[in-house]
């Protein structure tokens, strides 16, 4: 049993403690948004937010995740409004297939909340996510865009 | 294709239950002998035609049959639709039809393919008529509203106005009783200039969902009672199960079965996929390797080297004149051999499909390029007929030729098919995703050039030794053995053609094929062929002391198409101007796919051996563009996918498996390395060529070539990563 709080919700999950928190944000809670990619912490498919922090959800058990308050993708936007880096990645349609882009949305808005206008440099060093389609261009321009608004 | 699809008129409402995941369609067929044949979505609106489905709202629902995998054409196909109709773009939507669906209709959607960027160049025609009809049937039902000529009657953005009366009705009023009408049997097509939704960058439509974590992709099914296996294919190619120890792992938490699926691999079926993966790893597994075991990825290359001996028999691809003659007279030759490696294509979402399996029923629901290869691969494995399978496809989490093969959807299958009634998910690991891949195939090149008294090209031999991707995959396609799709991009015509002319050319493939499954992986055979080409025309161009830009113009004179996106690279990238201090260019130019490709990097050199791609001037000629922002972005994204390959893109064989397991062995390149890619589309028109892929030839060529500029050094083996050159 695992107590977590994801989204502002706490769900008690019956799973092992050794369990990645990613399988159980996908399988136990439910919430599909956030991806697997490598478990191997390698990709950041699975990034989430754990005390505002992006963290990569299949590199760290759930038992770890207990008492931090963790944000999925589905958990970004507050209400029906949409976060800046969804509504960037919308107006600037960064996405091609889209797998990796729950974790890379996660990562940049991560990275927008310490540094609000990151340089290129700063995003070179903080956005590490894979993306095998390609959208590295679309999303640096998406992220200047935000920090230029 | 679909030999094992009989194709049958099924009068029972086929109305497939996908509402549990959220996406698909629900179609009600309603065929009835005779009577009026308006076939309904499953909200009731009906279908104009099988392509264009009108709400009363006024949405218009526009049919894919091809895949979505990021690639945009999803989009694509929709505008190209869309402006035949005259409809309003911002009232489009889209769904797929079912290849079940379309097998019962008489493949009314046609081919559902999507590969060899083919997605919108082999369908243009079809589905703009199917937009051209339904606008023509629509206008035609307000016009016997009214009781007025067709003729007097026009229409904009889904609203149709009669002049003269001043009367106005819109799509979604006369939809029903357009349904009802004839279709007429021709239809004129828009001339390309007065397209107004093809050819502008529009945003693309699917693009929302994958921002708030809600598009379901096949990893993200759910169905009532559905359970999920993980699963472990014998990891020597072509070995087999001898035994394994379930006892071992049946006290596990959430485990449900243990399964051998066909001869080769072992499914954990359990609650939860992690449950499964955690017993699978537990679980004894004893193996029949067979002798592929004895293979590596040094035997492999001794083989492919034996192949690159004249004495050895090849197939000729494309040849004039008398190659050995004039190498043997002539006043210089080069010569130099080049390899290039197993590629896994690394989706970001690993290979899986969940599949329900009833003694009359089996449905997959999965990503796929081939919805009608899967729906084939549904049929052979569940033992059903026709009119019992179907596949309901979702978003791909990325395709590159990996998702039309259908062995993830055959073990689905086989596994659902031992658990009756469950729908079971399979998932693979990455583990089993980067070692059970279907790779790109493996590589060596021998060419010699040589030159008369004058420094002119007088012969070029390129003999390829390798792998053939149709002698695994599509042996049917063989020409007496030949593959030839090996020569693509060297070809001497048609949709891959050499670019240059040489008095006397030999391109012959002596075929080697291990043991390691080959498969269609972006790009192809187009992206060792360009580089071959390419960076060995680079070499000849030194060899003979002159700009490399001018010694391939000089040879591209009766082909004026590929000249003409090499030529607008070099004036992007101001060829003829000094680059700046510590910066310098290499270039390339390949056809494939039937699209014209050019491209020109400008890269620095650290320590002769750290790589800094700085800018990235890119070209094509597609014919014709129908989403420019699509294209840019297919442009800049094959420049991640070609670079990934060249400097990290290797998978090597240690006793007969693929070493590489994960990311951390295969690496992909992250934003840190992306260059600036600048994008420059010259469409002619006239012709329709591919998008997705033609570019990733010139990808890794044009920065070899810089770096060769840079260092005087020439690479000829991929990837980088095994010669010490990483990105800066
Ligand atoms: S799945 Fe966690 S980093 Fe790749
Ligand atoms: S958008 Fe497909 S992997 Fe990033």
């Amino acid at each position: 049993m695992a107590n977590l709080t994801i989204n502002g919700k706490t769900f008690t999950l019956d799973v092992e403690p050794d369990t990645p928190l990613l399988w159980a944000i996908r399988e136990n809670a439910g919430l599909t948004g956030t991806k697997y990619g490598c478990g191997i912490a390698q990709c950041g498919a699975c990034t989430v937010h754990m005390d505002g922090v992006a963290t990569r959800s299949c590199g760290i058990s759930v038992a770890e995740a207990e008492g931090k308050k963790i944000t999925t993708i589905e958990g970004l936007a507050s209400g029906s409004t949409l976060h800046k880096v969804q509504q960037a990645w919308i107006a600037k349609d960064v996405p091609q297939c889209g797998y990796c882009q729950s974790g890379m949305i996660m990562a940049v808005a991560a990275l927008l909340n310490e540094k609000p206008k990151p340089t290129d440099a700063d995003i070179d060093e903080a956005i590490t996510n894979i993306c095998r389609c390609g959208t590295f261009q679309q999303v640096r321009e998406a992220i200047h865009t935000i920090a230029s608004a | 294709m679909n030999k094992h699809v009989s194709p049958k008129m099924n009068r029972r409402a086929f109305v497939i239950g996908t509402a549990a995941v959220g996406t698909g369609l629900a179609i009600g067929l309603d065929l009835p002998f005779g009577g009026p044949a308006v076939v309904r979505a499953a909200d009731g609106s009906p279908e104009v035609n099988a392509w264009v489905v009108i709400r009363p709202d006024d949405t218009v629902v526009i049919r894919i049959a091809r895949s979505e995998m990021g690639q945009g054409s999803l989009t694509g196909l929709a505008q190209l639709v869309a402006e035949e109709l005259e409809c309003d773009w911002s009232k489009v939507t889209t769904e797929y039809p079912t290849p079940g669906q379309s097998v019962a209709r008489k493949r009314v959607w046609g081919d559902f393919s999507t590969g060899g960027s083919r997605g919108i160049r082999s369908s243009q025609d079809y589905v703009r008529k199917g937009g051209a009809t339904a606008r023509v049937m629509l206008i035609q039902a307000a016009a016997d509203e009214w009781k007025v000529p067709a003729s007097e009657c026009t229409v904009a953005k889904g609203v149709i106005t009669h002049k003269a009366s001043g009367k106005t009705t819109t799509y979604g009023r006369v939809a029903e009783a357009a349904a009802k009408l004839t279709p007429p049997t021709e239809v004129k097509l828009k001339d390309p200039k007065d397209w107004t939704i093809v050819g502008k960058g529009l945003l693309r439509l699917d693009t929302a969902d994958k921002t708030t974590g809600t598009m379901v992709y096949g990893i993200d099914i759910k169905l009532p009672g559905m359970l999920n296996a993980a699963i472990k294919d014998c990891p020597v190619f072509g070995g087999k199960v001898k035994s394994f120890d379930e006892a071992k792992i049946t006290g596990m938490k959430g485990v449900k079965k243990v399964v051998k699926v066909g001869d080769s691999a072992v499914a954990v079926v359990a609650d939860t996929w992690w449950q499964a993966k955690t017993a699978l790893e537990a679980l004894p597994i004893v193996w029949d390797e067979g002798d592929n075991a004895k293979v590596s990825s040094e035997t492999i290359a001794k083989w492919l080297a034996e192949g690159l001996d004249d004495a050895q028999p090849a197939y000729v691809g494309n040849k004039n004149g008398d190659v050995k003659a004039a190498i043997a007279s002539a006043a210089k030759k080069v010569e130099a051999v080049y390899n290039y490696p197993y590629q896994n294509h690394a989706t970001m979402e690993p290979m899986n499909a969940t599949a329900l399996y009833t003694t009359d029923k089996c449905e997959v629901w999965c990503g796929t390029q081939n919805g009608e290869a899967a729906f084939a691969a549904v049929l052979e494995a569940s033992g059903l007929p026709a009119e019992k399978c179907d596949v309901h496809k979702v978003m791909l989490g990325g395709g590159f030729g990996r998702r039309g093969m259908t062995d993830y959807v055959r073990q689905a299958v086989a596994i659902a098919k031992q658990m009756p009634g469950t729908p079971i998910k399979l998932l693979w690991s990455r583990e089993e995703d980067m070692t059970h891949g279907k790779y790109h195939p493996i590589t060596q090149c021998k060419m010699t050039g040589a030159f008369d008294a004058d420094n002119n090209l007088v012969a070029l031999h390129y003999r390829l030794s390798g792998q053939s991707i149709l002698f695994s995959v599509r042996p049917d396609a063989l020409q007496n053995g030949m593959d030839p799709a090996a020569f693509q991009g060297v070809a001497q015509s048609g949709e891959a053609a050499l670019g240059y002319s040489v008095p006397n050319l030999l391109v012959e493939h002596s075929m080697r094929n291990p043991h390691v499954p080959p498969g269609f992986w972006r790009g192809v055979n187009v992206n060792h062929n360009a580089i071959y080409m390419e960076c060995f025309m680079d070499e000849l161009a030194h060899a003979a002391g002159q700009d490399p830009l001018e010694f391939r113009r000089k040879l591209m004179g009766k082909n004026p198409k590929h000249l003409a996106v090499l030529n607008a690279v070099a004036e992007k990238i101001g060829w003829t101007t000094p680059a700046p201090q510590g910066v310098y260019r290499g270039i390339a130019q390949v056809m494939g796919y039937g699209s014209y490709v050019a491209g020109a990097a400008e890269i620095s050199v650290t320590d002769g051996s750290k790589i800094k791609v700085l800018r990235i001037v890119a070209s094509t000629d597609p014919g014709y563009v129908v989403n420019p922002a699509q294209v840019e972005r297919q442009i800049a994204g094959s420049f991640v996918y070609g670079l990934s390959a060249l400097f990290y893109g290797g998978c090597t064989v240690k006793d007969g498996r693929i070493e590489q397991t994960n990311f951390d062995t295969f690496n992909s390149m992250r934003i840190n390395e992306m260059p600036k890619v600048e994008s420059v589309m010259v469409p002619s028109g006239g012709f329709w060529g591919g998008v997705g892929e033609p570019t990733i030839g010139v990808a890794a060529p044009a920065v070899l070539n810089a770096y060769f500029a840079a260092t005087g050094k020439r690479i000829r083996s991929v990837p980088l990563r095994d010669q010490n050159i990483s990105f800066a």
